[in-house]
């Protein structure tokens, strides 16, 4: 990275900082004024209290890693086996005709609708919600998996025959490589899907995870714990998808010269 | 390496019917022997190409040949995902050549192409010149016996171009490898070639040999390149016209 780029992206950085902190003002002010009464709109700082104390008594940090847990298995799940499914798709016509009609079809069905049908089959448990995080994820990668298989420019499958590329090294020399940055956006958006449908899922039956601490919150009537879980999602959120993700996908495309 | 072609005949499935993409072609080509083969776009050049790389099979007719084929693309097609060097170590390393061999072989390479700075750049940092020098790296690197050549050099501008008709004769007249060069540039052609093969338009057949027996290197400029150049454009000339023509009819039928 230049000096110019560092210097741009600290400019960048001071600016959302100083947007964030003029939000926190507002809502201050709105507290202080008594707009709505406090105890449904909380200060920051009881906000911010409660969010120290979820984490001081690790209600916080047990419900995180229970919520991650169920996306890693049911996200897990879905990456391998979509990501098969849709590579099938690409390359296989018959199947494409009759599976990729199906996955196209359950696509459009919400992901929560799957929850009944969940707590039919594996009664109130875990697997009833990885099963939704499955359902809720699996298609969208099936897609980009199929997609990007699809869009391999055939020069390159070309130009890897006369290199003498061979049986599995076609897949592992110049598919894969072929097909990763479009793969990266999927996955992103694959495990955006998963993300949301946990959510749902954990705030709809009642099961420890986050989304359980948010309907908690609401239960006892008390704000500041819903907002201060709406945070810790939010961040969980920003962590992957910008982070994570992001970084992958900055320095894959960075690599071919897409930016 | 000699090369036999024998009544090469080729169709393609179009939507309704089929193209005729190649027909009855013969070449022969002699160990050494750098061939052009000239004609208007569509004639069949690169499909001749494939079939004698063995990317595509011939609906009729044999090909004979001995030995490794090497073929480059019209676009450098090298991998973006992979450094300069990689790209050019690429096929040793699929034959599972011992690291330290492959980074002196590709070091090599790299100095006959006047890459060594660019080692380590991916190929969308190089230009359009230095992209296809990258790939010739990559495709001598396996030491081809045959070097198949498909309009390497008609992406890139005029100057950078002349440049390597320089390199490329010379590299020949080292290697003594057997070159067989497609292009739609008569100039190119009777600059490069030993013999000057001139296409029909589609279906494509060779309708006349040109033998080219002027002292090497060339230059795209010299009298006798251009005297020659203009004899075989007359020849050439008949075929665009009637691409030109079939163009015109297709319009036609499509306005109606
Ligand atoms: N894979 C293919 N499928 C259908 N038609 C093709 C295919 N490859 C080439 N053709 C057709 O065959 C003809 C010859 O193509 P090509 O060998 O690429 O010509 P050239 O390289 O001389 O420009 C063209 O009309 C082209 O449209
Ligand atoms: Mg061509």
């Amino acid at each position: 990275m230049t000096k110019v780029d560092l210097k741009r992206k600290g400019r960048k950085l001071i600016i959302k900082i100083i947007f964030l902190l003029f939000l926190l003002l507002i809502w201050w002010l709105l507290y202080k004024i008594h707009f709505w009464p406090a105890w449904l709109f909380p200060s920051p700082r009881q906000v911010f209290k409660t969010l120290i104390k979820g984490f001081a008594n690790h209600t916080f940090i047990w419900g995180i890693l229970i919520s991650m847990r169920r996306l890693f298995i049911g996200f897990g799940f879905a990456l391998l086996v979509g990501s098969f499914v849709g590579f099938l798709l690409a390359k296989v016509k018959i199947i494409n005709e009759t599976v990729g009609f199906l996955v196209l079809g359950l696509q459009t069905l919400p992901s929560i609708c799957w929850l009944p049908l969940a707590l039919l089959w594996f009664g109130l448990n875990e697997k009833a919600i990885i099963f939704v995080v499955i359902m809720g994820s699996i298609m969208s990668m099936t897609i980009a998996m199929e997609s990007a298989v699809k869009n391999i420019p055939p020069l390159f499958i070309r130009a890897g025959k006369m290199l003498g590329v061979q049986g599995w090294q076609l897949f592992c020399h110049v598919i894969f490589p072929a097909i990763l940055p479009s793969f990266i956006t999927g996955i992103k958006q694959g495990w955006s899907f998963a993300w949301r449908s946990l959510m749902s899922g954990e705030m709809l039956f009642i099961t420890l995870g986050l989304g359980q601490l948010l309907m908690i919150g609401r239960q006892l009537n008390d704000m500041s714990q819903v907002m201060a879980v709406m945070l810790v999602i939010i961040m969980i959120g920003i962590i992957f998808d910008k982070l994570i993700f992001g970084v992958m996908e900055n320095s894959v495309r960075r690599k071919w010269g897409l930016k | 390496m000699r090369l036999q072609v024998k009544n090469i005949s080729k169709k393609f499935k179009a939507k309704s019917n089929y193209v005729g993409a190649l027909d009855q072609v013969s070449l022969d080509v002699k160990s050494g022997e750098f061939i052009c083969l000239l004609g208007p776009s569509g004639c069949g050049k690169s499909t001749l190409l494939n079939l004698i790389a063995g990317l595509e099979a011939p609906d009729q007719g044999e090909i004979y040949s001995r030995g490794k084929i090497g073929l480059m693309f019209q676009e450098a097609a090298l991998f973006p995902w992979l450094k300069v060097k990689d790209n050019v170590g690429f096929g040793l390393k699929m034959q599972k050549v011992h690291r330290p061999e492959i980074a002196e072989q590709v070091d090599k390479y790299l100095s006959m192409m006047h890459l060594s700075a660019f080692a380590e750049a991916y190929p969308h940092e190089l230009s359009g010149g230095m992209k296809q020098r990258a790939a010739l790296a990559r495709t001598l690197i396996l030491n081809p016996d045959l070097l198949l050549m498909d309009e390497p050099f008609a992406a890139l501008d005029a100057q950078t171009r002349e440049r390597l008709y320089g390199d490329l004769q010379k590299i020949w007249q080292e290697t003594k490898k057997t070159i067989i060069f497609v292009t739609h540039n008569v100039r190119e052609a009777v600059c490069l070639g030993d013999r000057v093969e001139v296409f029909t338009a589609r279906p494509g057949k060779i309708k006349k040999e040109f033998k080219i027996n002027l002292s090497r290197p060339r230059n795209l400029n010299d009298v006798a390149v251009a005297q020659i150049s203009n004899e075989i454009m007359q020849e050439l000339k008949e075929e665009i016209d009637k691409v030109a023509a079939e163009m015109a009819d297709y319009k036609k039928h499509q306005n109606d």
